[in-house]
């Protein structure tokens, strides 16, 4: 039961992960809008956006869906809970969801400029909304016996969670850059590698910065790696990959900077699930009653069935995800885009 | 206000706004993947600009559907937490499952149906549509998995006061989950044949497109009366399992208050619940309980063997149900007459008929509506039939005025995306806009 618990406590990071990694191309493309400020460089990057946004966005769905199958109780908690901060981020998901759709469909340049804002907006309040979210369930939030968040809305913008979700729009933005600098013209290319250079530096910052809090007002939040000094592993993951992004931006192949800033937020989901271990949902008011893996999780025969489901599933997802990624971006510059985009609109 | 109340307006509202877009999403996807083999076994560029035009209609659905739909995932979790704990560990398997197994695989390919005919292999492109169709009918039997275990659950036992599961496939092939799911995909698939039906007669009386609008009203209107007429049997199989697992519902469905042998088919009545009676009735003696149990004699149940806590909103249950099969009955007449039109080769100067078939483009999706009305309100007041009430299953932790904030939120942009997905499809039909999409093949042909 324990290790079935455990494995679902990590299949939820996975999805989670997988999310933050995959749609966090199209959510840092839109985010970065407001340096791409020219309709020609927006459409070229909604070019290569429009085909993979919709199946990313399963991640965050699946991982939903997931939560509820085998954590229950935490969603019903954190869900109920941060109850006008979701509301939020459903507007966000669907402004930007329509916004990516539908621009397509009418060739006016206020309709296009339109949508592109929207995009924009509702990207970046995606990113920041979900760091938020973690920032509150790193820290812990006030629970009563029943597992029902009892503080109110504004507490969740604390100082920390808003430290958190710069964080995650930082990242993000690296993420978008990587894609742009993987399939961009040589102008473009140079621009995101600009961008990525000064993200790289300014989510460094942040996260020094985050980590200095939590020495000082979180404490808790290191017990597990004083008890089990492996963990370590993975801030010294993460730590590595700050510092071979710079090298990496300015020497190596195109693809790479994407590949280090993919790791990256790979080991920081796994540095979050190492600090609250065993907790899904910390509880601040009451350490000891928080939401763990073990009193909040499905029975044992919904949790195997879901892996069943999970283990035939998931691979045969990446296998069909990863042919449709190599197709729409197999050796093909951004220019190439603009003009095929360019002709896809005119004609 | 009350908290409960204004949560299952929301819940109303946000998924029955969603579901006017999966069952045209459905029945469009198999509609364009049939179109797609004409043209790869013909060769013939016709169906290949038919499936283009048809595509491009999909996509904006599709949209609107995945926006609308993104709600539906939190919901439960942000206005029903008492229900998530006392049901997630059977309820979240299916929607996790509807996840992994089914709706990434529709929503991978429908970008490449919709934006890979130039970017991808052709082999990849050919497999879409089919992917698609596949994906969009898959994920709704892990929808309708969802929803009929909480009409009639099954495979679980109270334990830790909560429901919990014992057998995976006793909960998945629950009592109404293969009738509802028949009936609920047949009634996509008329959807979606109707709408290319109505959309097609609209680009004949408008004298655009023409060779294409012929060809599509043609497959739309075979495909729409096998579907149509197969639904008479689909919907009885479904309304018999209702009648043997959901009594009450089926009592207030039918306006039957006196359990009765021999009960007498309504086809049309006033209800008045608070005489328990129904007036101006027009009914086929003995039909019922034939139709029920194949024995004219057999006893239905009738409202007043229930106590009245368990009784469902009997007027919402009733007056949804008997426009639901009128309507049914019309479109099976609708839709023979076309055919016998289109066999005597007039159908495509008939204005009559063509004007018809614009008018009746709305009326599946209310078909929809009224039929999941009666087996959503049917179902009260329980949430999980039998099991949990609704009143007992709404998160207790927020506050009534936040719920009124999404529920005005919500309201606002669903009529915003209702507004734009009409400006869409209407403007796509516009000549002049969808030549763009293909123009290019014009050129080539």
């Amino acid at each position: 039961m324990i290790e079935l618990q455990i494995t679902w406590f990590i299949l939820v990071g996975v999805l989670l992960a997988g999310f933050t990694v995959l749609a966090g191309l199209d959510l840092g493309a839109g985010f970065l809008f407001y340096r791409f400020r020219s309709a020609e460089e927006r459409e070229a990057i909604s070019y290569n956006l429009r085909p993979i946004w919709g199946v990313n966005q399963v991640w965050l769905l699946t991982g939903g869906g997931a939560l509820f199958a085998a954590f229950p109780r935490v969603y019903a908690g954190v869900f109920s809970g941060f109850y006008l901060a979701l509301m939020l981020l459903l507007l966000a998901l669907v402004l930007r969801a329509v916004a990516i759709e539908v621009k397509p469909e009418v060739s006016s340049d206020r309709w296009g400029r339109f949508w592109d804002e929207s995009y924009f907006t509702g990207s970046t309040l995606v990113c920041l909304l979900l760091g938020v979210a973690m920032g509150n369930l790193l820290a812990g939030i006030p629970l009563d016996s029943q597992g029902n968040y009892t503080g109110g809305f504004w507490d969740l913008l604390n100082l920390f969670a808003i430290g958190t979700g710069l964080y995650s729009i930082s990242l993000i933005a690296l993420q978008g850059a990587g894609l742009l600098m993987t399939a961009g013209s040589d102008q473009l290319r140079q621009k995101a590698g600009q961008i990525a250079a000064r993200y790289w530096l300014i989510s460094l910052f942040l996260f020094l910065l985050l980590t200095i809090y939590c020495f000082i007002y979180e404490p808790q939040v290191f017990a597990n790696y004083r008890r089990f000094p492996l963990l370590y592993g993975l801030p010294a993951l993460l730590i590595i990959c700050y510092a071979v992004y710079p090298v990496a931006l300015k020497k190596m192949a195109a693809q790479v900077p994407l590949l280090v800033s993919s790791l990256l937020i790979l080991a920081l989901w796994g540095l979050l699930g190492g600090a609250m271990f065993p907790a899904l949902v910390p509880n601040s008011a009451d350490p000891s009653a928080s939401l763990t893996l073990y009193n909040s999780s499905s029975s044992l025969l919904t949790l195997k069935v879901m892996l069943v489901l999970a283990v035939i599933g998931i691979p045969i997802v990446l296998f069909y995800i990863s042919a449709i990624y190599r197709q729409f971006f197999a050796g093909r510059s951004l220019k190439q885009s603009i003009d095929n985009s360019a002709s896809e609109l005119s004609h | 206000m009350d908290a409960v109340l204004l949560s299952r307006i929301q819940f109303g509202l946000t998924v029955g706004f969603h579901f006017l877009f999966p069952p045209l999403t459905i029945g469009l996807a198999w509609i364009i993947y049939f179109m797609q083999r004409r043209f790869h076994q013909t060769g013939e560029m016709l169906y290949r600009q038919m499936s283009r035009f048809w595509v491009r209609i999909l996509a904006v659905t599709f949209a609107i559907g995945v926006a609308s739909g993104i709600v539906m995932e939190f919901q439960f979790g942000t206005n029903w937490a008492e229900y998530s704990r006392y049901v997630g560990d059977i309820f979240g398997a299916p929607l996790a499952a509807e996840g992994i197994l089914a709706f990434f695989l529709e929503s991978a390919f429908i970008g490449v149906l919709i934006w890979g005919e130039n970017r991808v292999s052709p082999t990849l492109y050919r497999l879409s549509s089919l992917l698609v169709a596949i994906g969009a009918t898959l994920s709704a039997f892990w929808i309708i998995v969802a929803n009929s275990w909480m009409q009639t659950p099954a495979g679980y036992h109270i334990a830790g006061g909560r429901a919990e599961l014992t057998s995976f496939i006793q909960a998945v092939f629950n009592p109404s989950t293969l009738p509802r799911y028949l009936h609920t995909i047949d009634a996509s698939i008329i959807t979606g044949a109707l709408f290319v039906v109505g959309i097609s007669a609209w680009l004949l009386l408008k004298n655009h497109h023409k060779k294409m609008a012929r060809e599509s009203l043609r497959i739309g209107l075979i495909v729409a009366v096998i579907a149509c007429v197969l639904q008479l049997f689909l919907g009885h199989y479904h309304a018999v399992q209702v009648a043997d697992t959901q009594p009450a519902k089926f009592a207030a469905m039918e306006g039957l208050f006196e359990s009765e042998q021999g009960a007498p088919l309504l086809l049309f009545g006033l209800i008045d619940p608070e005489n328990r009676t129904v007036n101006s009735k027009i009914e086929v003696p003995y039909f019922l309980s034939l139709f029920v149990a194949a024995d004219p004699n057999y006893e239905v149940q009738g409202l007043n063997s229930f106590p009245e806590t368990d009784w469902p909103p009997i007027k919402a249950t009733f007056y949804t149900f008997h426009p639901m099969t009128w309507l049914g009955g019309a479109f099976i007449l609708f839709t023979l007459w076309g055919v016998w039109l289109l066999r005597r080769g007039t159908i495509y100067n008939h204005r009559l008929f063509q004007r018809l078939a614009v008018i009746a483009i709305p009326f599946p999706f209310i078909v929809n509506e009224l039929g999941w009305i009666t087996a959503e309100v049917g179902r009260q007041p329980w949430i999980v039939y039998g099991l949990l009430r609704t009143a007992d299953a709404a998160s207790v932790n927020v506050p009534a005025a936040q719920i009124l904030a999404s529920l005005v939120m919500f309201s606002l942009i669903y009529i915003l995306l209702l507004g734009l997905w009409i400006f869409l499809i209407t403007r796509h039909l516009k000549p002049g806009i969808d030549e763009n999409i293909s123009g290019k093949e014009a050129a080539s042909l």
